[in-house]
């Protein structure tokens, strides 16, 4: 593998990591109050379309983000509502919600734009473009570092570097701010949160909806930056990925980032390494892609050690002495 | 101390006229059931007033009211003298109210000071609040003897400790009123010493402390005023000093009750369980049982005393045949089966073991099955109960379970009702009715009289000495001390998965075993 190989790896391993990072940070807001998410993938795929969509019938890509995002809230909330309020079982308000969103993408889509549930192809205005980050000229001439930046850091839609600041913002609100504080204990111990004065429904729903927020710029990302419109289907399970790869992450924003990346890279791998031979072996194109998945369940059965989820994860908050 | 009062603070007298909480006519039903009527009560400032009832009095509700956790259906709260409305914690906090929970609330991996702060916090930074809190916290722990270190993890400390954290919690949030709800439950008799100190300290400071028990003797010890509760109406408000024991056991019952159990000595013989070496290795591999030897006469109850957690359980559960364990145990001289396939409570009840575990909640009782179906568990293979080869007779069942019932006094008496939906006294001898009536040569019985009223308890240590005095052993673990001393012919302590020694409740006192409960003291 020689080294321009290797930057173009990298480069689609960030682009491939980013919703899955988006998606994990969204799980983690969540989780850490408390509300188990498994409809990551459905906010995912609902945000996907709708920023598509409405990208493409406005031709701005700014007014579909909105729209995307906004959608991914609407189930964010059902997702509330069902867990919070209603203090039904999370997992299946989750399972609903993906189940939902599979639903309702593909039916709108097709009776929107009758095109086999796909939305128009976007292109310019309509769609995130590749950002050139300042200096490459300069730094581009170092060598080594010049063209790690140029071909890996450079030339992303502004929702990489988003999803990458995402971090560092989660890591202070987390264990820096007021809120942080009480979003951790609501999820460990939502009695103390409550006899303390603090309302565990508010925190829940803040939870929940910035939750919604990040997975809709997920899915924003998937069909306005990483591709040029929306497909069915197309989150292809990166929601349960984006799960995995929070287990993996222990809950903690640093590790999401490491983990996440870690799933681009091998996601990666598999895109480009369609045909190997091993030991004579061909292994089939489907082998390759599904190596991610694979991976997967080898990293979450054997390596990440004993991940302890927030206590009071996926139960619904009764008052009770 | 009125003299003393008068003149260190100029404003003690308006102040001591005028109640620091009072309530005037609460009422709180759930469905049919009239958990608060008509209560009314004054709790002056500056004293420690205790609230003492049994299980299902109402002390629980009438706190949860005065926390903003339910709302009452009649009656108001003057703190002060000013009506208040509690409509959530937030209110009570804010009126000066200060709860400590039985069950702490506390985030276990948290630090003592970010639990401290949450809720609390001075502004949306979490530093300057964290560092100001540290600032006050060792204040407040130099002024009321509440030393606790600030960074220690919760998960960390023992629950005395988090006690502590909890009074913190409150002073943080300039409580003046602190309730404190069963505060000794899980306290060492030295622990809860060291709380009451903090308490007449806090008394002193001028705060006004509530104190929620069934335990007569916190009440006497500590108590300025005492208020008896008896299915939720308020019997009676006494002067502590003017009062006894008996007396307020006798207003929480409602009749005459005998504290002490009448027993005869005991007269052992054979010895029937030997226990050698017997050790026990959680799932986690950590050790819960490290070479434990005793030996249980018939006719003789070995009472285990020690704090909850020093391994009494995993005791109870080795010889009960719920968990593996290392070593030799001998009943009536015959090896039994530690970890083989023949290691289970089928068996050992077969064998003449009886068990009376302690959370019969989850391991004695299945809670949605009706009384006779938990009379039956684990002695459904009695060929009385058989129809057939395959079908069980439901109805002679019914009908064991219907004596038994009658012959423990279990209330209602009514087989086909579920377990839950009986009270906790009656579950427990739905249990001690299974076991007992089985005529087993050692009895095992964990916490036997845990949430169970005094007129009940009454009961149940009769049942116990009489099998005794049947010629039976019996293993008794319990973390009530008084139980402990005045139900045991012998009593081995235990701490950290080892028996610290054995003593003669003669020739003992709370104080010794205190000591040795917490590991300061060995022999024997």
């Amino acid at each position: 593998m020689d080294f321009l190989t290797l930057l173009q790896i990298l480069d689609s391993t960030l682009r491939l990591a980013t919703p899955l990072l988006l998606a994990c940070l969204a799980g983690l807001f969540s989780e850490r109050s408390g509300i188990f998410d498994i409809g990551l993938e459905g906010k995912m795929l609902i945000a996907a379309f709708f920023s598509a969509a409405i990208a493409a019938t406005t031709g701005s890509v700014w007014i579909g983000l909105m729209a995307g995002i906004s959608a991914s809230v609407v189930l964010a909330l059902l997702h509330g509502l069902a867990s919070i309020t209603f203090r039904g079982d999370q997992l299946i308000s989750g399972v609903a919600i993906n189940f939902l969103a599979a639903g309702l993408t593909v039916l709108i889509s097709e009776d929107w734009f009758q095109q086999g549930g796909r939305t128009p192809q976007l292109s310019g205005a309509a769609r995130f473009n590749p950002i050139t980050l300042p200096l490459t000229d300069t730094i581009g001439a170092i060598p080594v570092i010049g063209p790690i930046y140029t071909e890996v850091l450079s030339g992303h839609t502004i929702l990489v570097y988003l999803a990458l600041l995402a971090v560092p913002l989660t890591w202070y609100v987390l264990f820096r701010t007021r809120f942080g504080l009480r979003l951790r204990a609501v999820g460990e111990n939502p009695g103390a949160v409550d006899t303390a004065g603090v309302s565990v429904t508010r925190l829940r729903y803040t939870a929940v909806i910035i939750a919604g927020i990040l997975c809709g710029l997920a899915g924003a990302y998937l069909s306005t930056g990483f591709s040029a419109g929306f497909v069915k289907e197309m989150s292809a399970g990166r929601g349960f990925i984006a799960l995995a790869a929070l287990i993996f992450a222990k809950w903690r924003p640093w590790q999401a980032l490491g983990a996440t990346l870690l799933f681009g890279l091998l996601d990666a791998l598999g895109t480009r390494y369609q045909n190997i031979d091993i030991l004579g072996v061909n292994l089939p194109v489907q082998f390759m892609q599904a190596l991610p998945y694979i991976l997967t369940v080898i990293i979450l059965a054997g390596f990440v050690g004993k991940a302890i989820p927030p206590r009071a994860g996926g139960e619904p908050y009764v008052k009770e002495r | 101390m009125a003299m003393q009062t008068t003149e260190g603070r100029p404003d003690a007298a308006a102040l001591s006229t005028e109640p620091a909480i009072e309530l005037v006519g609460i009422s709180k039903a759930f469905g049919p059931v009239q958990a608060n009527k008509d209560i009314s009560i004054r709790v002056m400032p500056g004293t420690i007033h205790g609230i003492i009832g049994e299980n299902g009095a109402g002390k629980s509700t009438l706190m949860s009211i005065l926390y903003g956790f339910y709302k009452a259906d009649a009656g108001e709260v003057l703190i002060r003298g000013q009506k208040t409305e509690i409509p959530n914690s937030q209110a009570a906090i804010s009126a000066g109210i200060g709860m400590v929970f039985q069950h702490f609330k506390l985030v276990e991996n948290f630090t003592v000071l970010e639990n401290v702060v949450l809720g609390a916090e001075s502004g949306a930074r979490l530093t300057p609040s964290l560092a100001k809190a540290r600032k006050l916290l060792v204040e407040l722990a130099r002024e009321y003897e509440l030393n606790v270190n600030p960074d220690a993890l919760i998960e960390d400390i023992g629950v005395g400790m988090q006690q502590r954290v909890e009074i913190l919690k409150a002073l943080y949030r300039q409580a003046e009123i602190l309730i404190l709800d069963e505060p000794t439950g899980v306290l060492t008799p030295a622990e809860a010493d060291h709380l009451f100190r903090i308490l007449k300290g806090l008394k002193e400071q001028g705060k006004t402390i509530i104190l929620i028990t069934h335990k007569l003797r916190e009440i006497m010890e500590v108590t300025d005023t005492v208020s008896v509760m008896r299915r939720g109406e308020m019997t009676a408000t006494v002067k502590t000093a003017e009062t006894s024991p008996e007396h307020l056991a006798e207003l929480m019952v409602g009749r005459k009750v005998l504290l002490r159990v009448d027993k005869k000595p005991a007269t052992p013989g054979k010895t029937v369980l030997e226990v050698e070496n017997l050790s026990v290795t959680d799932i986690d591999g950590v050790q819960r049982l490290k070479d434990v030897c005793l030996n249980v006469r018939a006719g003789e109850i070995l009472g285990v005393a020690g704090v909850a957690g020093n391994g009494q359980s995993e005791l109870l559960a080795a010889l009960g045949g719920i968990t593996a364990g290392t070593g030799h145990v001998r009943l009536n001289g015959e090896e039994i089966d530690l970890t083989g396939r023949f290691s289970d409570g089928q068996s050992r009840r077969a064998r003449g073991i009886s068990h009376v575990p302690e959370d019969r909640q989850r391991l004695g009782l299945i809670m949605d099955f009706m009384a006779w179906e938990n009379t039956a568990f684990g002695y459904h293979h009695d060929p009385a109960y058989q129809k057939s080869r395959l079908l069980m007779d439901n109805d002679a069942i019914r009908a064991d379970t219907a004596k038994k019932m009658e012959r423990f006094d279990v209330r209602p008496p009514d087989p086909r009702l579920k377990a839950k939906s009986f009270s906790g006294g009656n579950q427990q001898k739905l249990v001690l009715a299974r076991e007992i009536e089985r005529n087993p040569d050692l009895l095992l019985v964990g916490q036997p009289t845990r949430g169970v009223d005094i007129g009940a308890i009454e009961f149940i240590h009769q049942q116990i000495v009489a099998l005794r005095d049947q010629g039976k052993a019996i293993l008794l673990v319990s973390v009530e001390l008084d139980e402990i001393l005045s139900l045991s012919d012998r009593i081995a302590v235990m701490f950290d998965g080892q028996i610290m020694g054995e003593r003669l409740p003669a020739q003992t006192d709370e104080k010794e075993l205190g000591m040795m409960m917490a590991g300061m003291l060995k022999g024997g």
